[in-house]
């Protein structure tokens, strides 16, 4: 057993501060359990956002030491636990307090994003490798940790025109469903934005369900935005690196 | 004066996992304004843990199934406690349900012809659980929530109910807060559906999220609604052990299912020698005709891993108790040994994944160690079978806070598709009850102020004590007196430690801001916690037998008495809970038939399944 200090975000949307904690650490414990720990014995009114404790619900994105992750899926001996370890909540929503912050706008996003609209008189017959890649999407537990880092949403705080890349990986779950015939390209053209995108890929490289986010789901719709009309970051990368780059090819892409 | 809001609906849904959503779906398409209440948010319900798949007996692997050898398998796995008619619908209906979320937008995964793929699971007689590798409930919340989105649902997210409302003798609403603002919100409604699903955190190991800590249990019995067989809690066969933190964490039994075996420390496959009188001669006997099984020879019998959880459970439970446990007190769950790294992968990737992360452990390469942890309850709500309504008019139940259709032990599988079968039976029977009510619904105020005041009372009780010591003390007290194996000197013991707890649960200080404070929630959820806990443990203490979920060391046989009784735990005027034994329902003949049909081949015989 060994003491470990937590500098934790204390505050809400107006402000606040980090504050101390030391905790007695055991064998295996994860940063919620740490925060569980600080919350039963220092400081019950420290609120944190979390359901499953498995990895499974995507409640408890937090930014542990500056990486943002799954609070309960971080080990605490995966970080240098030498030296204090800062939680902070996910800084592109507003604090509600503490780690717990307000994630509704994703929900209203997601209302521009037209529903599933199956073919009429369809036989219901799928084949494995035909829904392979859209049960990638489906894996997203939104956990918002993409959100969280796109540069669009958290630095520019566009939150208007772009429904960022959690919301991409949902639009790109229904656009290549093998049974599905609504079209929503000109949603992700307009009030989608996937043109903001410039596939920089750290959505991809914060996904704890290991979602191909860019590759596998922003590209490929980006291929079909501009079958259809012009972007300009498509084009460049295409450019750059050839049309190869993109996803897996499948029976159902758009293009070449 | 403490200020609140007021919504009024037609149909109040408290809870949105699987059960609340399908109801709320259920009742806009019968024309209801409907409320969802959560407290979490939406699409994060304990539901969206659920891993193995939902059972129905849809015929795409094995075309022998059908309903009636569901039927059979789901009685016979809860001990014949069962509500017959609610097995019935349950049975029937499953397949429709299925196949309506996949035309939702859910994307199972598939047969080599291209249906909704089927896997084993224990006490299923065919291969039955639709599934989407091992993140099932993941795909039936969301699916539900993009569905009940296109409909219009309107979602009170981060909102608990603290007590229903009720005005002469029916549910008129409930009372709730805001969790991330703590303001206070009346919901006047025509109909209230409960689907608060289970209790799992009144033990101290638990798969269950932070969710489950019983209310709708409690919300129900303090306005008068019957509990049923609140003795029978199941403990999963196959938690994590170690690391302590994660201790209690689900591995699926889709792990068996797709071919893995448990061992002790002896390296024995010890499930060959647990197999109870009732299942004779329907599991394999070698480990040859086991794995010939596996191999999809139709001849061999399925393996001893896949009896039924109570089984299970105990078997480990005795390796552990004999010393032929594990190091961290389990047995191990081998599949590395038995299936190549790239198909574990491909069928259990959240399990590979969740071993690697809190582990430290590769699955395709080593044992995991597995032990019993508190999964579900199979008691619950007493309702009707067709309807779901309570015996308090305006109340309706459904999902894992119903009690009734798993009898005396759940079959794995069995509860996603209760969700649906059974969230829209009681969405529609709560809009149709709700159009028939004329004129304007009285909600009490006094009563509604006085409910306010003694939830923010422990505010202003410095003196309280700490409400999260408290909860650790129901769980370990819970774990240690009522758990996996009971005995009635310490379910006694437990009795007065509740007594004793309850009091203390009335007097917790908390202390900050109402605006998102656990400490607070944590103190009004153990008001609920020790209710719900005392009616567990004094219907265990009636039950001299053992059965299902429910294990006594000094009554170690089922007993043929108990075998045709339900426990009904009802509270007294006084606010004091009764115990009451009724026979169960009676079964018509032609069911009969088909549940004790002594194998599969009599089953084909004699009723033509
Ligand atoms: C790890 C795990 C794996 C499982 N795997 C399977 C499986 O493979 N197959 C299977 O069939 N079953 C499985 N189960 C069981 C199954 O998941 C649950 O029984 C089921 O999801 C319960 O659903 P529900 O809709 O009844 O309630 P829940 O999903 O528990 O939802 C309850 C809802 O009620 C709300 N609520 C509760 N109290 C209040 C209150 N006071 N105020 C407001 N809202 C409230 C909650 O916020 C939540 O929204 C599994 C269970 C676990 C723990
Ligand atoms: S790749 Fe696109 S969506 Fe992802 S973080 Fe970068 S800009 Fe945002
Ligand atoms: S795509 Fe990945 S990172 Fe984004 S919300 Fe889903 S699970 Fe989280
Ligand atoms: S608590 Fe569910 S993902 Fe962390």
């Amino acid at each position: 057993m060994s003491t470990v200090t937590f500098k934790v975000f204390r505050g809400d949307r107006s402000g606040g501060e980090l504050k101390d904690y030391t905790v007695e650490v055991q064998e295996g414990m994860v940063v919620l359990d740490a925060i569980h720990q600080i919350q039963a014995e220092q400081a019950p009114d420290l609120a944190c956002r979390w359901n499953c404790k498995a990895g499974k619900c995507g409640s408890c994105g937090a930014e542990v030491n500056g990486k943002p992750t799954l609070m309960c899926m971080t080990r605490l001996d995966t970080i240098d636990t030498s030296k204090p370890v800062t939680v902070r909540p996910m800084k592109t929503f507003p604090v509600i307090r503490d780690l717990a912050t307000d994630v509704k706008w994703n929900y209203e996003a997601n209302k521009k994003i037209k529903p599933f609209t199956p073919a009429p008189n369809t036989d219901w017959i799928m084949y494995q490798e035909d829904v392979d890649r859209v049960q990638e999407f489906r894996k997203c537990i939104e956990c918002f940790l993409c959100q969280n880092v796109c540069h669009v949403l958290r630095e520019h705080d566009e939150k208007t025109g772009f429904i960022g890349p959690r919301l991409l990986v949902r639009t790109a779950s229904l656009e290549m469903h093998p049974l599905d015939v609504e079209n929503r390209l000109d949603m992700l053209k307009n009030e989608g934005g996937i043109g903001y995108c410039n596939i920089t890929k750290c959505c991809t490289e914060v996904c704890p369900e290991h979602i191909h986010i860019t590759d596998n789901a922003i590209i490929p719709l980006k291929e079909r935005v501009v079958d259809e009309y012009y972007d300009p970051v498509l084009g460049f990368f295409r450019r750059l690196f050839g049309s190869k780059k993109r996803a897996e090819p499948s029976g159902q892409a758009a293009d070449d | 004066m403490e200020s609140y809001t007021v919504h009024d609906y037609d149909v109040l849904v408290i809870g949105a996992g699987g059960a609340g959503l399908r109801a709320a779906i259920a009742a806009i398409e019968k024309g209801a304004r409907v409320g969802v209440v959560t407290k979490s948010l939406l699409g994060k319900a304990h539901t969206v843990m659920a891993e193995g798949g939902m059972a129905a007996a849809m015929g795409n692997v094995r075309p022998e199934d059908n309903w009636k050898v569901h039927f059979r398998d789901t009685l016979k796995g809860g001990g014949m406690l069962n509500n017959w008619k609610m097995v019935e619908n349950y049975t029937k209906e499953a397949p429709d349900r299925v196949r309506e979320l996949e035309q939702w937008g859910a994307v199972f995964d598939r047969t080599p012809d291209g249906k909704i793929n089927q896997r084993n699971f224990g006490g299923h007689s065919y291969p039955r659980l639709a599934h989407v590798g091992d993140r099932t409930g993941l795909e039936l919340i969301r699916t539900l929530q993009d569905h009940a989105v296109k409909m219009g649902i309107h979602a009170h997210m981060e909102t608990t109910i603290y007590r229903l409302l009720t005005d002469a003798g029916r549910v008129v609403g409930a009372l709730g807060f805001n969790r991330q603002t703590g303001e206070f919100l009346v919901f006047r409604a025509k109909a209230v559906v409960l689907a608060t699903g289970g209790l799992g955190r009144i033990y101290q190991i638990t798969s269950n999220s932070w969710e489950c800590t019983g209310d709708g249990f409690s919300l129900a019995s303090m306005v008068g609604a019957d509990l049923i067989d609140m003795e029978f809690i199941q403990f999963h066969p196959t938690g994590m052990v170690w690391p302590p933190s994660v201790m209690g964490i689900l591995v699926t039994e889709g792990v068996r299912g797709e071919g893995g075996v448990l061992k002790n420390s002896e390296g024995k496959r010890f499930m060959f020698d647990n197999v109870p009188e009732r299942y004779k001669g329907e599991f394999a006997e070698t480990e040859e005709e086991a794995e010939r099984w596996l191999q999809g020879d139709r001849s061999a019998r399925r393996p001893p891993e896949l009896l039924t959880r109570d089984v299970v459970a105990r078997a480990i439970r005795k390796e552990v108790n004999e010393g032929r446990g594990s190091p961290h007190g389990g047995a191990y769950l081998d599949i590395a040994s038995r299936r190549p790294a790239d198909y574990i992968k491909k069928k259990l990737p959240s399990m590979y994944h969740q071993f690697m992360k809190l582990g430290n452990l590769d699955i395709t390469k080593e044992p995991m160690e597995v032990g019993p942890t508190c999964h579900y309850v199979m008691g619950g709500v007493r309702v009707d079978p067709d309807t779901q309504a309570t015996n308090v008019p305006g109340l309706y139940a459904a999902g894992e806070v119903a009690g009734g259709l798993h009898g005396a032990n759940r079959l794995g599988g069995n509860s996603l598709s209760d969700l649906v079968v059974f969230g829209r039976r009681a969405g529609m029977a709560a809009a149709e009850y709700a159009a028939q009510q004329t004129g304007s619904l009285q909600v009490d105020e006094a009563q509604v102020r006085a409910y306010i005041a003694e939830a923010l009372q422990p505010f202003n009780n410095p003196q309280g004590e700490n409400p999260f010591a408290l909860m650790k003390e129901l769980r370990a007290t819970m774990q240690k007196n009522a758990g996996i194996m009971r005995e009635e000197g310490e379910l006694k013991a437990q009795l007065e430690i509740l007594a004793n707890l309850k009091k203390r649960a009335w007097n917790t200080s908390v202390s900050g801001s109402r605006a998102y404070n656990p400490g607070w929630h944590t103190a009004l959820d153990m008001r609920l916690m020790v209710e719900i806990s005392e009616a567990v443990v004094l219907a265990a203490l009636a039950r001299k037998e053992s059965r299902g979920g429910h294990a006594r060391l000094d009554y170690p046989d089922p007993d043929p008495t108990f075998a045709k009784l339900n426990h009904i735990i009802r509270r007294n005027s006084d606010g004091t809970l009764s115990v009451v034994a009724e026979p169960l329902p009676e079964m018509p003949e032609e069911m009969r038939k088909v549940a004790e049909a002594k194998d599969l081949k009599e089953l084909s015989e004699k009723v033509g399944a």
